[in-house]
């Protein structure tokens, strides 16, 4: 986990570095078989480039949004998703988990 | 994330000093708690804080269970390698290992094989075995592997691993080298229970040959080692 975290917290600097506005989703909770553990992170910056996971990929593209939209308002968010909720399914955790994440604005 | 609250949580990971971030998900709210220092403005009870200390120890991030509207991440130390031996496997094995997450110590006294041409960004260690492992403790969070062939080399430094807690000790060499290791360790007075401990040959049975594939093989039985209590 350290090398991986290593990895996010030095590319959120470098972002914050080149004056780009950072946003940093955490998995706060999973249940079934989600594929990213709690404390999973995806650093995401103000053009959408992005760094680390939340999932096996099925739900960074919504995540990434939403980290977009809280680098812009700097409102905290959380978003949960899984087969339950029909939006969810389309944005795709075809594992069948169900995944609750936290997006923070870094300032 | 408030910058004062990413800033501190930066020096901490650099300090190679644990530390957990907890949020009120409610509004944001942060405190950050590194070695029993709380900072930030969410006000912890002292039942949460020693929760917290429970999970740090666990390396569990998640919600807090005496309230589930607390999220806390926790940002646990590195689990070390200490690698004896800068021979080929061990120029394979120091990267694998780093991307895995393991903070990683190659040791050998011997210049012509530790040196920063062979092992660029690997931390390196030119003391004795020995030296190097009294000053390094190896601790319950510890792999130890020993990759040098040579006794001189190897030997002191499994005795050392032996009196440590270290969670994964293993020894490269073929049965019959094991063999001829485990008569040395005990003449040396080394308890045979102990003597156990050593993974000899090292590594999953892969089937590989390669230096590659062999430090494939000793990575991935250090990871099945440290998660599955239950072999």
């Amino acid at each position: 986990m350290a090398a991986e975290t290593d990895e996010i917290f030095d590319r959120i600097e470098q972002w914050q570095n080149a004056g780009k506005g950072v946003a940093l989703a955490t998995v706060m909770r999973t249940w079934g078989s989600s594929p990213r553990p709690a404390g999973s992170h995806l650093a995401v910056d103000e053009t959408g480039a992005f760094c680390g996971s939340v999932s096996g990929g099925c739900i960074e593209g919504a995540v990434i949004a939403e980290a977009k939209a809280a680098i812009a308002d700097g409102r905290p968010r959380r978003l949960e998703f899984g087969v339950s909720d029909e939006q969810a399914w389309e944005v795709g955790l075809a594992c069948g988990g169900r995944v609750e994440v936290y997006v923070e604005r870094v300032e | 994330m408030k910058a004062d609250i990413f800033h501190r949580l930066q020096a901490a990971r650099r300090a190679r000093s644990s530390c957990a971030l907890v949020t009120r998900i409610a509004d944001g709210v942060q405190a950050l708690v590194v070695a029993g220092n709380v900072t930030g403005e969410l006000v912890l009870a002292p039942a949460q804080l020693e929760e917290i200390a429970a999970r740090l120890l666990a390396e569990s991030s998640g919600p807090l269970a005496s309230d589930d509207g607390l999220f806390v991440r926790v940002y646990a130390q590195p689990a070390r390698l200490l690698v004896v031996g800068a021979v080929h496997i061990s120029q394979c094995l120091a990267p694998m290992a780093a991307m895995a997450g393991y903070a990683v110590t190659v040791i050998d006294p011997r210049r012509a094989f530790a040196n920063t041409e062979r092992f660029p960004d690997v931390a390196l260690c030119d003391e004795w075995p020995d030296e190097a492992m009294a000053r390094l403790v190896p601790d319950g969070q510890t792999a130890v592997v020993t990759l040098t062939h040579d006794p001189k080399l190897d030997d002191p430094a499994l005795v050392a691993a032996l009196a440590s807690p270290a969670f994964y000790i293993g020894a490269l060499g073929s049965r019959r080298t094991h063999a001829k290791r485990v008569e040395r360790l005990i003449e040396q007075g080394v308890d045979p229970g102990q003597i156990a401990r050593i993974h000899a040959p090292v590594g999953l049975d892969l089937g590989g040959r390669s230096p590659a594939e062999i430090a494939v093989a000793a990575l991935a039985q250090i990871i099945q080692v440290r998660h599955r209590h239950d072999l």
